[in-house]
C-alpha cells in the first residue's frame, strides 16, 4: 500500500474533481470568513484602542476570552440561530457554504479585534504625540495606525485564517458536510477517518497542510516585500 | 491616507465576490440521514440514479439516528432516512413525520479481537453473547450516542439482563467508524452494523465473532417531515424520492450495490 504522501501527491496529480471542489470550498468558505472578519475586525479592534468608554475593560477581556471559543460550541450557537426552528430559519442558510462563512467569521472576529487593538494601542502610544500635533484626532489617526501596523496586523490575520482552515467542528455542524455542497477539507478528513480510510484521511490532512503553507509563505514574502519597499 | 481607503475598498470588493456565492438553480431536497448509510457508499450509488431520473439533488447530512431525528423535528430537513424503529414511530405519531415507509434492512453483528477472550463464536443468542462479553469483563466499545445502533445495542443489553458498567465499557460518544477505530486499538468488542464493517479498513485484529441471530435484524425506515408543522418542506419532491425509493427501480439500486462483492442492503418495501 501506499505511504500517505504517495496518495497526496497522486490525489493532486489526478486534479480529481470532487477533490478539486472540496479544496475550492474549503479555501473560499475561509478566505470570505477572513475578509468578513477584517472588514469588521480591524476597525473595531482599533477603536477599542483609542476610545475610552464605561466598561471598555469588560469589552476587552470577553474579546481576548471569545479567542478560546471552542468551535463546536459556535457552531452550535450559529446552528441554533440559523435552524428552521431558529430566529433566522426563514433564511433557509442551515447546510450552505453561507452559514459556514457565518460560523466561521464568529471564530476569527475576536482574534482580529483582540490583535488589531493590542498593535494600535502600542503604536498610538508611540506616535501619539506626532500624530496630535499634525492635528489628527483619535478617530481620524485609525487608517493610519492600522496602515503602518500592518505588517503585524497580517500575523493576526493569518492567525484567524489559521484558525479557520484547521476547524471540524463548527462547519460540520452548520455545514452537514453535503458532498459536493458543503464538505470541506477538515471534514471529508473527519469522514475518512470514521471510514478507517486511515491513509486517505492523512492525505488530505498533507494537503490542507501544504495549502496553508503556501498561504502562509505568500503573506511572509509580501510582509518582507513590503518592509524593505516601503518600511 | 490614500493607501488605507485604497485596501479597504478593495476588501470590501472581493467581499462582495465572495459573498456571490453561486445559488444552486438546481432543484434539491435535504436528507437527514444515517452515518451508516454514508459511510457505507450506499448514497453515492443510489443518488446519482435518482437524478438522472427526476432532476432533483439530494443533499445528505448523516448524523447519528437520534441527531437526524431531531434535525427533522426543528424543520431543517426534508426527508429523514433512519434506522430506530420505535423512534421512528414516535416521531410520526408526534407529528413530525407523515408516515413510515419500510426501505431495506441489513444487520448486525458483533466483531471483536480474533482471540475472542469473552467466547462470542460459542453464544446460543445475541444475548447470551453480551451475557457472555460481561461475565468475562471483557472491553466493550459503545457507540453511546443514541444512535439507531445505540439503541440496538441497549436493547440487547436489556435483553441479558446486564446493566452495562464499569471500567471494561466504553461509551465513546461517536460514530460507528470512530467507534471501530477505538474498538480495533483497545482491542474491544463492539456492535457495529455489516455496512459499516464491510466497508471500514482499519480493522486491526478485529473480526466478526457472532451474528446471525433475528433480533440483529436492522431495519431502515424512510419519513417526509410532515408540511403541516414545517411549511417550508419540499413535499412533492421529498415523496417523489421516497416514492423512488420504494420503487422497483429504487429497490433494485439497493439491491444492486455491493462491497466486496457483497450485498450490504436488502430491500424490503412493501
Amino acid at each position: 500500500m501506499d505511504g500517505p504522501f504517495a496518495t497526496a501527491f497522486s490525489l493532486i496529480a489526478s486534479g480529481d474533481p470532487a477533490l478539486m471542489q472540496i479544496i475550492g470550498l474549503s479555501l473560499r468558505v475561509t478566505l470570505a470568513a477572513v475578509l468578513i472578519a477584517c472588514v469588521i475586525g480591524l476597525p473595531l479592534g482599533a477603536a477599542l484602542a483609542l476610545a475610552r468608554f464605561p466598561g471598555r475593560g469588560a469589552v476587552i477581556v470577553v474579546f481576548n476570552a471569545l479567542m478560546g471559543l471552542p468551535p463546536v460550541v459556535a457552531g452550535l450557537v450559529v446552528y441554533l440561530l440559523l435552524s428552521r426552528s431558529g430566529p433566522l430559519g426563514s433564511l433557509a442558510l442551515l447546510f450552505t457554504p453561507t452559514a459556514m462563512i457565518i460560523a466561521q467569521t464568529v471564530l476569527i472576529l475576536p482574534i482580529v479585534v483582540s490583535l488589531t487593538r493590542t498593535v494600535v494601542e502600542d503604536l498610538w502610544a508611540e506616535y501619539q504625540e506626532h500624530l496630535r500635533s499634525l492635528g489628527a484626532s483619535r478617530l481620524r489617526a485609525v487608517p493610519t495606525l492600522l496602515w503602518d501596523g500592518r505588517v503585524s496586523l497580517l500575523t493576526g490575520v493569518l492567525a484567524g485564517f489559521g484558525r479557520a482552515s484547521a476547524e471540524v467542528g463548527a462547519v460540520l455542524i452548520v455545514g452537514g458536510n453535503i458532498a459536493g455542497h458543503t464538505r470541506t477539507m477538515t471534514t471529508a478528513i473527519t469522514l475518512e477517518t470514521s471510514r478507517g480510510n486511515l491513509g486517505l484521511a492523512i492525505a488530505l490532512g498533507i494537503i490542507l497542510l501544504a495549502l496553508t503553507l503556501t498561504l502562509n509563505a505568500a503573506a511572509w514574502g509580501a510582509g518582507e516585500w513590503a518592509r524593505g519597499r516601503l518600511g | 491616507m490614500a493607501q488605507p481607503r485604497r485596501f479597504i475598498l478593495s476588501a470590501a470588493s472581493s467581499m462582495a465576490l465572495f459573498a456571490a456565492l453561486p445559488a444552486s438553480a438546481q432543484e434539491f431536497i435535504t436528507v437527514a440521514s444515517t452515518t451508516s448509510t454514508e459511510n457505507s457508499g450506499l448514497f453515492g450509488h443510489i443518488l446519482p440514479i435518482f437524478q438522472a431520473e427526476t432532476g432533483i439533488e439530494v443533499r445528505v447530512v448523516s448524523q447519528g439516528t437520534g441527531q437526524a431525528l431531531e434535525t427533522g423535528r426543528r424543520g431543517d430537513a426534508d426527508v429523514v432516512f433512519v434506522h430506530a424503529r420505535a423512534q421512528e414511530e414516535q416521531f410520526v405519531t408526534d407529528g413530525y413525520g407523515v408516515q413510515r415507509f419500510d426501505v431495506m434492512y441489513n444487520d448486525f453483528v458483533i466483531v471483536g479481537p480474533n482471540d475472542d477472550p469473552a467466547g462470542l463464536r460459542d453464544a446460543a443468542d445475541a444475548a447470551d453473547a453480551m451475557a457472555a462479553i460481561a461475565g468475562a469483563g471483557a472491553s466493550f466499545a459503545s457507540r453511546g450516542d443514541d444512535s439507531g445502533t445505540h439503541v440496538a445495542e441497549k436493547a440487547l443489553w436489556a435483553a441479558a439482563g446486564i446493566e452495562p458498567a464499569g471500567s471494561w465499557y466504553l461509551s465513546t460518544g461517536s460514530g460507528m467508524g470512530a467507534t471501530l477505530n477505538t474498538a480495533a486499538q483497545v482491542p474491544a468488542y463492539a456492535l457495529t452494523d455489516r455496512g459499516t464493517w464491510l466497508s471500514f479498513d482499519n480493522r486491526a485484529g478485529l473480526e466478526i465473532v457472532f451474528e446471525g441471530d433475528p433480533v440483529l435484524f436492522n431495519p431502515y425506515g424512510i419519513i417526509l417531515v410532515n408540511p403541516e408543522r414545517h411549511g417550508h418542506v419540499k413535499a412533492a419532491q421529498g415523496q417523489a424520492f421516497i416514492d423512488w425509493i420504494i420503487s422497483d427501480t429504487g429497490q433494485a439500486a439497493i439491491a444492486d450495490f455491493t462491497v466486496g462483492g457483497e450485498q450490504l442492503f436488502f430491500p424490503d418495501a412493501k
